[in-house]
């Protein structure tokens, strides 16, 4: 798809920019990049730490190939200015070097995979108000010490992003969309391209040792801590759920016990107004909006049931690839044992 | 090839023990930065960050380019930008210093010594690395320097650049896989279960290696190396013996822990989507 759209002139692509852009489909990162995003994640780990990405947008594949870290942020207003300052320093810089200046989105580091939070969402809209097309990529340093290389990109779904922007996340509106807790993250995949001159290198300085670091990682026995804190994680959000479950029950409880009063101050009126007519009185009118019985109840918003709902299963999908892991060890344990 | 023990060539004893390590995204930065140096620029320099170790080796971990201009007989560096970008880099991470600076281009050139002095004012004994992004010798030759200063009397007569040892330090780069940095595109990140594959084939390969040396010396193919055959005694012994009995109650409980994990994790699921019917489906009559 890139080299198609890269063979036609450049005024045929200039003509064609006001079509609708097709939609993402892949990241591709270079390695770069994810060396950046490492150093700089577990190096301040396990405090949260945020990046920018830097790249271009080329057809359905967004092209990361740079980013720069952001310095750890006080709550103060006056570092407000700093951190613009910052950046904007940065950009320059970079651009004076012939590295690509086009923002394309941020990196987090996240801890256990925690990290689906109303901030998160805020951030996309901001970002999504000035760029087309950025992308959030999310990585987990503690699950990467266990041998797995823990990058996601992720990116709201455009449905999610049209209601949240119109703030309308009540019940109708979701069922009308049809619009679950899944779908409001996509995950994109990501494909990671390097220079011939970085492989090149790389090639020649890959230690010729049969075993790699990443083997001993992945070999250790002790997952136990890790499992630990997953379900520790888990239970506190299980604890959240059911707070939210108790908002809505209580909602709905207040909301039928306001219909059923709605309807005995209708029946009286009723019964008012035939009485009225029986005496050749105006009737009075069937509503009254300054009674308070009347007054529309505010319905809880879903939007956090929504994030905590995504964060469990996020939690259940951990344990259940490293019970996984756990279960190829110890069966190899096992076998070895035998011998 | 291992890059590691790199002889280092003296004419005179080295003062100080002076090694130094590189991590791997510092060659990636470079190798880009040269990738995108302006058109009439044959090579391009920049800073070294990094920390001095209590044990006196010299860890490079981050690097940025500077714009510089190089004729025949002068250079000029935009200092100014390298102030702003050091600047910069240190309201992220103020444990990293400048140690030293690179330049890509295989060898020590005259303008390099001009530029060694510049980086010599901004901190002591700074450490040159070049990166030969020519391939020049057919090979990738990473070398780091330092400046020692060859005096007459009182006269400054040159100053000589020594080789020091250098470590690559690709532990990072292992942890992700050189499979995804040695190639120019990867189609799809490996999962948790493709890496543990590899790594069970990589483990299986070890063995047979093992077992078909040991083979080789009974039988008398292979003279036998009283270091290896240590070593893999050791290896041998290192396993906790455990009576059978004991060790299979051992698996069979970890096994348990995992399987109500991910029954825990199951039940949890199903909850999830319980509730989430629940919530959506209640009407509002």
């Amino acid at each position: 798809m890139a080299t198609a759209a890269a063979s036609r002139s450049f005024l045929q692509v200039a003509a064609t920019e006001e079509a609708v852009a097709p939609p993402l489909r892949v990241v591709q990162i270079e390695g770069l990049v994810i060396l950046k995003i490492i150093k700089h994640c577990t190096e301040f780990s396990p405090a949260l730490v945020t990046g920018q990405l830097l790249g271009l947008d080329v057809g359905s594949v967004l092209e990361v190939t740079n980013c720069f870290p952001f310095p750890i942020r006080e709550e103060d207003e006056e570092i407000e200015a700093e951190g613009a300052n910052y950046q904007l320093e940065m950009m320059r810089c970079l651009r004076e070097v012939n590295v690509d200046n086009n923002t394309v989105g941020w990196y987090q580091s996240t801890l256990l995979g925690s990290y689906q939070t109303v901030e998160l969402i805020e951030t996309f809209m901001n970002y999504q108000e000035n760029i087309k097309r950025c992308v959030c990529i999310i990585y987990d340093p503690s699950k990467s010490n266990q041998g797995a290389l823990a990058l996601k990109a992720l990116k709201l779904s455009d449905s999610f992003m049209e209601l949240y922007r119109n703030n309308e996340f009540n019940g109708e509106k979701l069922r009308e969309k049809n619009l679950s807790w899944v779908d409001i993250f996509e995950e994109i995949p990501i494909k990671v391209s390097n220079s011939a001159l970085v492989s090149a290198f790389m090639t020649e300085l890959e230690a010729d040792s049969p075993v790699t670091q990443s083997d001993y990682d992945r070999l250790q026995l002790s997952t136990n801590p890790f499992m630990e804190r997953n379900m520790e994680f888990l239970i506190d959000c299980m604890d959240d759920l059911s707070m939210e479950q108790q908002k809505f029950q209580f909602y709905y409880r207040n909301l039928s016990r306001q219909q059923a009063q709605q309807q005995t101050w209708l029946q009286k009126r009723r019964a008012e107004n035939m009485a009225r007519k029986a005496a050749g009185e105006e009737p009075l009118p069937e509503e009254d909006p300054s009674n308070p019985i009347f007054k529309p109840l505010p319905e809880p918003s879903r939007l956090d049931s929504y994030l905590i709902t995504n964060q469990v299963s996020n939690y259940c999908n951990q344990i259940n690839s490293v019970a996984g892991q756990s279960f190829s060890r110890l069966y190899l344990m096992k076998a070895l044992h035998e011998n | 090839m291992a890059l590691a023990d790199q002889t280092v060539l003296q004419f005179f004893p080295l003062s100080t023990s002076l090694s130094a390590k590189v991590h791997p995204l510092v060659i990636f930065n470079i190798c880009d930065c040269f990738v995108r140096r302006p058109d009439q620029a044959e090579r391009v320099i920049g800073t070294l960050l990094g920390s001095l170790l209590p044990d006196g080796t010299v860890d490079i971990r981050n690097s940025y380019v500077v714009p510089h201009n190089e004729s025949s007989d002068q250079v000029a560096l935009d200092i100014d930008y390298h102030h702003n970008m050091l600047s910069s880099h240190q309201k992220v991470n103020p444990k990293e210093v400048i140690v030293g600076w690179f330049s890509t281009g295989f060898g020590v050139t005259g303008g390099s010594a001009l530029i060694h002095e510049f980086y010599s004012r901004e901190v002591a004994n700074p450490v040159h690395l070049t990166v030969d992004t020519g391939f020049t010798n057919g090979e990738a030759s990473i070398k780091a320097f330092v400046s020692i200063n060859l005096s007459l009397g009182d006269q400054q007569l040159a100053a000589q650049f020594q080789e020091i040892p250098l470590d690559l330090r690709m532990v990072e780069a292992e942890r992700i896989g050189f499979d995804i940095l040695k190639t120019t595109a990867v189609d799809k990140l490996p999962t948790d279960m493709e890496g543990m594959e590899a790594t069970m084939e990589r483990l299986l390969a070890l063995i047979d290696d093992t077992c078909k040396y040991v083979d080789d010396v009974v039988e008398g193919h292979v003279a036998p190396d009283n270091t290896i055959g240590r070593f893999i005694s050791d290896t041998v012994s290192s396993i906790p013996k455990i009576s059978p009995s004991a060790f299979d109650k051992l698996v069979n409980d970890s096994l348990q822990d995992q399987l109500l994990l991910l029954y825990l994790s199951s039940i949890t699921r199903t909850q999830l989507s319980l509730a989430e019917k629940l919530n959506t489906a209640a009407q509002i009559l």
